[in-house]
């Protein structure tokens, strides 16, 4: 039965295991309050998608428990899910129907009355700028409009809470901020609660009130933006020397200024100790020693730092080590 | 029934006619190989009807029965497709996340193909009579051919949805399709089963349900009312469709593994 105290999304312990494959989900601890949009960062195959699965009862978890909507997400899927939206990694819409006759076959679907199915759908397919198009096969849609029928399909049903999985991956910039666009709206709007996946930082940066940051399986950190880059704390200073036979001085008279980061190769990057370092006294002490450089550029820690300062590794560079792991899994073995 | 389990059935299917005959490429070949085949074998095999105990002297109307059970086949490549389509760009999850019953989706899915063959049914049966062939049975046979006819594809597309429920991918589905070729052809596709004279082939054609299918509609178009013809021609359909529809059923249990 449903607890009205409870949290919009709660999950002690969560853990998915795959048949010979890996723990892609291993104890996750979650807490998302009702209102609020919860960002869940990490690069690909981090577990994000298997969580999403786990919490719409598409996929049962091997072990541990989770509420959403008050509702346990084993013994109570059917009342889990007439109180959730989905937007899953693919936006899975049939190519041969429109975008209204994706409307109403969603909404008779949820036993909607057939009154309310033409109003409602053609609300929201107002809403998410598809009006125009409505009456064209979705075989001919561009990828963003594609994504926003999904999420308009998603909210046939007046849902609660939404989970978005990735919505913007694939996307042109223009697309992606109209999407991001109607998520604010909605949140003000209506008070819809998002369970938000994704691999871009600044999508998270800009939508989530909370985030947590998921690598290989585990929640690795979590918080607000701002709680997060304050763990981290300190910016770091870069530095490209005009003259390449110049980098290994640069890189010493950053150092006394603290520890070193990875950076780019043609420089050197260093995240400042803290006190009264600013970027005037770096540039003295490059002056002191005759150092002229190309780049200078003092960074405010970002949400990429604190995926690296959490997990030992960029975003992009756990991307590509899964890909190449996925790579090498299907590699056939040499006689 | 109820009313919300009819609605879930009626609205599953209006999607599975619609995506059905916007499909040019999947209804067009339903009905034109078929009928090229008929032509074909119409013209080419009549010498065949010369043969002691062959049943009448038109092959037209003899090989008319065969285009039903083909249109069959190509019907049940169709709802499989649509199904390992709707697994593969993960339109199946987003049914998944509704109030959907898994009975409504397995029966609205196959209306598409049932509607197919509807058309094939009727467009075979005024092509073939049209171009001379015999329906013995009379004007009340036209029912009862599209019946068992409807009861053949149910059982071909049930195992073509059990394929794609079971292995979520298109191409296998589309592997079935020489298969279902072979056990056509190892029927009594060309030749009624007594003028075959060679041995083992006549004794798989008399193993193989298919000849039965296709002997229930001929003896319509033969015959006229042949109880016991059309008996087998309903339990060989009928058992097929009762046999994919279970398998199917089963596969979109484990397919469908919401909690």
């Amino acid at each position: 039965m449903s607890d009205p105290s409870a949290a919009a999304i709660e999950a002690e312990s969560l853990v998915r295991v795959f048949k010979k494959g890996p723990r892609a989900v291993d104890g996750i601890d979650l807490r998302v309050e009702h209102g609020e949009v919860y960002g869940f960062l990490g690069p690909n195959g981090a577990g994000k998608s298997t969580t999403v699965h786990m919490l719409t009862t598409l996929l049962p978890p091997t072990e541990g428990t989770a509420r959403v909507a008050g509702y346990d997400i084993v013994k109570e899927g059917p009342q889990v899910r007439s109180s959730i939206g989905a937007a899953l990694q693919e936006a899975a819409l049939d190519p041969f129907l429109t975008g209204r006759e994706h409307m109403r076959f969603q909404a008779a679907l949820h036993s909607i009355p057939r009154e309310e199915r033409r109003q409602r759908g053609d609300q929201l397919l107002e809403r998410v700028g598809l009006s125009d198009a409505a009456d064209r096969k979705v075989g001919g849609y561009s990828g963003g409009m594609k994504r926003r029928l999904d999420l308009a399909l998603a909210l046939i049903h007046e849902p609660r809470i939404l989970f978005l999985d990735e919505p913007t991956t694939g996307l042109d910039p223009q697309s992606r901020t109209a999407l991001w666009e109607e998520v604010q709206r909605l949140v003000a709007d209506r008070g819809v609660t998002v369970f938000l996946t994704t691999q871009y930082l600044e999508e998270a940066d800009i939508l989530a009130r909370r985030i947590g940051i998921i690598d290989n399986g585990k929640i690795v950190a979590e918080g607000t933006p701002n709680e997060l880059k304050a763990q981290i704390g300190r910016p770091s200073v870069e530095a490209i020397p005009l003259e390449p036979e110049d980098l290994g001085r640069v890189t010493e008279v950053l150092e006394r200024f603290g520890e070193p980061v990875p950076g780019t190769p043609r420089g050197a990057t260093v995240r400042l100790s803290g006190g009264d370092v600013t970027l005037a006294s770096v540039v003295r002490a490059l002056d002191a020693e005759d150092l002229q450089v190309e780049h200078l550029q003092l960074h405010q820690p970002s949400l990429s730092d604190v995926f690296l300062a959490k997990t030992g590794r960029s975003l992009e560079g756990a991307a590509r080590e899964h890909e190449q792991a996925q790579e090498d899994a299907e590699e056939p073995v040499a006689a | 029934m109820n009313a919300a389990l009819a609605l879930q059935i009626g609205t599953v299917a209006r999607r599975s006619i619609v995506r059905t005959m916007r499909q040019p490429a999947m209804v067009v070949p339903a009905l034109v190989f078929p009928l090229l085949l008929l032509s074909i074998n119409s013209g080419g095999l009549h010498a065949a009807t010369r043969l002691p105990g062959f049943p009448t002297d038109s092959y037209l109307t003899f090989a008319l029965g065969l285009t039903f059970v083909q249109g069959a086949m190509f019907a049940a490549m169709s709802a499989g497709t649509n199904v390992a389509m709707d697994i593969e760009t993960g339109f199946f999850n987003r049914l998944s996340l509704t109030p959907l019953r898994r009975v409504a989706l397995l029966l609205g899915q196959l209306s598409g193909v049932v509607v197919l063959a509807l058309i094939q049914a009727t467009t075979f049966l005024v092509v073939g009579l049209t171009a001379g062939a015999g329906l013995k049975a009379g004007p009340l046979g036209v029912p009862v051919i599209v019946a068992i006819s409807l009861l053949t594809t149910l059982g071909f597309g049930s195992i073509g949805a059990f394929v794609a429920l079971r292995t979520g991918s298109g191409e296998t589905v589309q592997g079935l399709f020489p298969l279902f070729f072979a056990t056509l052809f190892l029927s009594s596709m060309a030749l009624p089963r007594n003028v075959i004279e060679i041995h083992w082939f006549r004794t798989v054609a008399t193993w193989n349900p298919v000849s039965y299918m296709l002997e229930g509609i001929r003896s319509l178009l033969i015959d006229g009312w042949n109880g016991e013809a059309l008996a087998l021609g309903f339990l060989a359909s009928g058992g097929l469709a009762l046999v994919g529809l279970v398998a199917a059923s089963s596969a979109l249990k484990t397919r469908m593994v919401r909690t």
